[in-house]
């Protein structure tokens, strides 16, 4: 059928497997050297590899496998190497929870992890713990820290959108505007942010004026815009999937020269490259962003490790094709939680399924994560209780085509009070 | 008429069987291959003998889901009775859309029920606070009970499955072989000629659609209490696809044929996804060459073969 | 926005939904209409042109008018002989029964999705336009002072967004040209009227099929490559415009030229103008229901023959 040749991306897809391979095969000789002849710790990673969150599942991949690559060549977890299983689960519930019992029940997995797409975590959560099998999700839903879901069931890489929501709150309302018109996709996570944002601006004198939700389906936007009120001083977006690149140049070409201010969750433009036509109307606008894409001047030499490892360039890049944008304000998540896995294990003393409790005990007792090559993101604090952590969270501005952080949040401004209280229900 | 009773029988007894000789992962994917196995037979229902080709039997999974899914949640029902609350939605929603749907025919019917089923997906999204929109919720572990069984047990799920399963397959088994199942057949074969014959085709087909309907909400229903989770991405599209396939590649119009389609696309998916990233590519390749090389289906090869009496 | 230039800005991207939408389901209309079998696989062309048309562009380099206008013609044409390659290899041999061929083309939509995420990968790439000027649109007004144009906030289209509109007319009179006055339209005519005593008359049906089903997909392709420089090219795409195509194949009656073409402009502008009375989701919702009921109502659609 379609026999298409593309010379650099088939390279990198072969380089991909390449190395997907040569660090998912234990490599025996290190750690024979090292003394040690034990089976390696097997994580079932179950990633999007097709289905609508492809493009999210190829970097959440090579983070996962530059990461276990680092952690295997400084000796592995409690002297065993790690074997990453990965599974593709289409990014749909159904297959999810199948794979989580793939990974139990057929390879073998100590653990599962990795998952970012919200209903395919809430769909494989009840199977995670009916296998008893822990289970780290990467996904910025505020499904975990709500208290829906189970005590296997841990977040502890990546803010969840409430309070990543919240912390944003202060800087619209003093730097931007008060009266704000969100955009956002009609599903949960859209939700999230409307909830939580409207709370959170009201708490700063400011109000949302209209909230246009867009339907999950939908790939063009115009004729949704009108419905923006002219009294709009900030206009909030937050979109998701294949069609947010449409939504970004049609909402500058609805707006031509009078835009409002406008602040956007850098998800709408998400593994989008900042220099495509159409996108100039951005320059001066407003990002939120998880992880600067672009190496900033004051770049912490943990980034710069980072971004080595895993392959991106300074501009958010494949080092291979710099067309190529990572999801650098996600991907992180997926590093910070392997070395969180790491700290469990050696604190539990982690041996084999047998300790599966003890790690999920060990890990709901850590709390500081201070800022290091483990956590190139910043410093963190981690709530047992609640099963999430909590990050610094950056605003970058667009400046000559790049984003440049403005204003970082205090793990502070992020708190909320406790939902839930994982530690007392029972394994 | 007995060699057919033995052999469903059989597959019964043999699938009550396999509870104690498959591995934990293989025994629960049957649990769940038995689930969809009966949407399927629900499926097979309207196509396979009545001849209804539907887009939009997500709808029915879907409302048998969310009818239980929502007794729970929203009305703090125990699961045995959302249950069936899950069912009655099924009916009610199979009644509305055989009544409307079957003003139509053939393309335009597959179109009406595609919509139908695309309007209840966003339905569902627009009714996001009640809902949960396309995230869904869980069905708590402690509260799938019933008497006192605990339905997120691995075998308690098995068996309960099977059941669900083993009613339903001797259900069409029954009505094939009644007299209502033998007009569907001949509205599937000639409809003008069945009518003329004198027998009232609309109201034959409307018994097709409520049955198709209902069996295909009590799989939804069932995969909700069984594996305790309720999501929109089951109203979507591709859930409408899969009893087609299912039911074309085990034989369409054949008993047991949605099991055997349900079972052979799921080990290839399952089997091929660990081999190569490709495996969509696959089950495309191997859906083509069916086409190609087994028309009928793989029990209606059996049938035009080996086996003339397969019901 | 007032009511008058919200309506007005709604209309006029629905007429743009349209134009692509009547492209693609012109395709179907016609592998509908004259080999009567369901392409599941239509959208999947659709994609395949977009997905070419980065590729040409993406080759090409330079001046994004070069590299469109070439995709203009690459990207249709060679979605058109590998959708030939697949009637002559597959759908033949099924014998274009009706519920085979469902099942083949969908086996055909997962292989060409799955070597598209595997070549062209999961991203969605932007080709750009050859121009694009947003042109601000005026409105007028009654006040004390009579009559008034002004230039209302956010009323506006683009330069390249016209041209699409345009495109579309074109192809459409050039393909009702072709299938009223050619040769070939005869041809396809008479096979779609029976294509049993056409074969009779010494037409050569099988390549016929062949050559209407490359023609549809190629319709589908072009379709894509106008829209792609508005929408990214990815390999998801395919799934809208099929259903869409379905739909207006169906309303408008199977294998008509000008109902298909009546249809798909209602059912595009539809989707905007009723966007402006109801929230988003809300609009969707009741825009899918009336397709469903003008169907139940209606169901040899709104151009077909009653059946006798």
């Amino acid at each position: 059928m379609a026999k298409k040749t593309f010379p650099t991306r088939r390279k990198i897809l072969t380089g991909m497997a390449a190395v997907g391979a040569a660090s998912a095969l234990p490599d025996v000789t290190r750690f024979a050297h090292a003394g040690s002849h034990s089976a390696p710790i097997k994580i079932g990673f179950q990633v999007h590899r097709t289905g609508i969150g492809a493009a999210y599942g190829r970097w959440y991949e090579r983070t996962t496998m530059a990461a276990t690559k680092v952690i295997n060549d400084a000796g592995g977890i409690n002297g065993r190497p790690v074997e990453i299983v990965a599974e593709d689960d289409g990014t749909d519930p159904k297959r999810g929870a199948e794979v989580l019992e793939k990974f139990a029940n057929q390879h073998g997995c100590d653990i599962a992890y990795g998952t970012l797409f919200s209903h395919v975590v809430i769909g494989s959560a009840p199977r995670a713990a009916e296998l008893k099998m822990p289970y780290f999700v990467v996904s910025e839903g505020h499904h975990v820290a709500s208290g829906m879901l189970n005590r296997y069931t841990l977040q502890p890489g990546i803010t969840d959108v409430k309070s990543q929501v919240q912390a944003m709150a202060p800087f619209v309302a003093s730097n931007l505007g008060k009266k704000v018109t969100m955009i956002f996709p009609d599903f949960a996570f859209g939700h999230n942010h409307r909830d939580f944002f409207s709370a959170a601006i009201e708490a700063q004198g400011g109000e949302v004026v209209a909230k246009l939700a867009i339907p999950p389906t939908e790939t063009s936007f115009t004729k949704y815009f009108p419905q923006i009120p002219r009294e709009t001083e900030v206009i909030y977006h937050v979109m998701v999937g294949p069609s947010v690149l449409t939504f970004v140049k049609e909402m500058g070409e609805f707006f031509g020269p009078s835009a409002p201010q406008i602040f956007g969750f850098i998800d709408s433009l998400e593994a989008v490259d900042f220099a495509t036509p159409g996108l100039e109307f951005l320059e001066g606008t407003h990002f939120w962003e998880g992880m600067p894409r672009y190496a900033q001047a004051d770049q912490t030499d943990y980034d710069k490790f980072y971004r080595a490892q895993v392959g991106v360039d300074n501009n958010g890049a494949s080092l291979d094709d710099p067309k190529d944008i990572s999801t650098y304000s996600h991907m992180f998540a997926c590093w910070e939680t392997l070395y969180v896995i790491k700290q469990g294990m050696e604190a539990a003393g982690y041996t084999g399924p047998q300790d599966r409790t003890k790690l999920i005990e060990a890990v709901e007792a850590i709390t500081d994560m201070p800022e290091s090559n483990e956590h190139p993101q910043g410093a963190k604090l981690f709530n047992g209780k609640t099963h999430q952590v909590f990050g610094p969270q950056h605003i970058s501005k667009v400046e000559g085509g790049k984003l440049v952080v403005q204003h970082t949040t205090s793990l502070e401004d992020g708190f909320y009070p406790d939902e839930v209280d994982y530690t007392t229900q029972s394994f | 008429m007995t060699r057919a009773l033995t052999l469903h029988l059989g597959l019964i007894a043999l699938l009550f069987a396999l509870q104690f000789a498959l591995p934990a992962y293989h025994h629960g994917n049957l649990a769940r291959i038995m689930v969809m196995a009966t949407f399927a037979m629900g499926y097979n229902i309207m196509f396979g003998y009545t001849g209804l080709l539907s887009l939009g039997h997500a709808m029915f999974f879907a409302a048998g889901m969310y009818g239980m899914g929502l007794a729970v949640t929203q009305l703090g029902m125990p699961v045995g009775p959302a249950f069936l609350m899950g069912i009655a939605a099924a009916f009610a929603l199979s009644l509305i859309v055989g009544l409307l749907a079957l003003r139509t025919i053939g393309v335009a019917f597959m179109i009406v029920t595609l919509m139908f089923s695309q309007t209840l997906f966003l339905t569902i999204l627009y009714f996001g606070v009640i809902t949960r929109g396309d995230e869904g919720f869980g069905i708590k572990q402690a509260s799938r009970q019933i008497m006192g069984l605990d339905l997120s047990d691995p075998t308690i799920r098995y068996f309960a499955a099977w059941l669900l399963f083993s009613i339903v397959l001797m259900g069409t088994l029954w009505l094939v072989r009644s007299p209502l199942g033998r007009v569907l057949i001949a509205i599937r074969e000639n409809e003008e000629r069945a009518k003329m014959l004198g027998y009232d085709t609309w109201r034959a087909k409307l018994s097709a659609v409520l049955m198709s309907g209902t069996v295909s909400g009590a799989a939804g229903a069932a995969y909700g209490v069984l594996f305790g989770y309720v999501g929109a991405s089951f109203a979507q599209v591709p859930y409408s696809i899969f009893p087609l396939l299912w039911v074309l590649l085990g034989g369409a119009g054949t008993v047991i044929g949605p099991l055997i389609g349900a079972l052979f696309m799921f080990y290839l998916i399952d089997l091929s996804s660990g081999v190569t990233d490709a495996y969509m590519l696959v089950v495309g390749v191997a859906l083509v060459l069916l086409t190609l090389f087994a028309p009928k289906g793989m029990m209606g090869m059996v049938r035009e073969r080996w086996l003339k009496w397969l019901p | 926005m007032e009511f008058g230039p919200h309506l007005m800005l709604a209309m006029l991207e629905g007429l743009v939904q349209a134009s692509v939408l009547t492209l693609t389901a012109l395709g179907l209309s016609l592998v509908f209409g004259v080999m009567r079998v369901v392409n599941v696989a239509h959208g999947e062309f659709f994609m395949l042109g977009a997905v070419l048309a980065w590729w040409v562009t993406t080759m090409l380099g330079g001046n994004p008018a070069i590299g469109f206008v070439v995709a203009l013609v690459v990207a249709p044409l060679l979605v058109g002989l590998m959708a030939a390659a697949a009637d002559w290899l597959v759908l033949r041999r099924v014998e274009y029964d009706p519920e085979r061929t469902i099942v083949a083309t969908i086996g055909l939509l997962y292989i060409i999705q799955q070597v598209t995420l595997m070549t062209y990968g999961p991203d969605a790439h932007p080709v750009t336009p050859p121009f694009n000027t947003r042109l601000a649109l005026p409105w007028y007004e009654f006040t004390d002072q009579g009559f008034q144009v002004y230039w209302p906030w956010g009323l506006s289209i683009t330069s390249y967004k016209l041209f699409v509109i345009a495109a579309a007319i074109v192809t459409c009179l050039g393909l009702w040209l072709l299938m009223a006055r050619s040769k070939i339209g005869l041809i396809l005519r008479a096979t779609q009227l029976d294509s049993e005593t056409a074969q009779a008359f010494g037409i050569p049906v099988e390549r016929v099929f062949a050559l209407v089903f490359g023609m549809g997909a190629a319709l589908a392709a072009l379709g894509a490559v106008l829209v792609v420089p508005i929408q990214q090219a990815h390999y998801l795409m395919g799934g809208d415009p099929l259903l869409l195509s379905f739909i207006v194949v169906i309303i408008g009656g199977l294998g008509s030229f000008r109902g298909t073409v009546v249809a798909a402009v209602l059912i595009g502008m539809s989707d905007g103008v009723i966007s402006v009375f109801f929230t988003p989701t809300l609009a969707k919702m009741l825009a899918t229901l009336l397709v469903a009921m003008v169907l139940v109502y209606r169901p040899q659609g709104l151009f077909g023959a009653k059946p006798a």
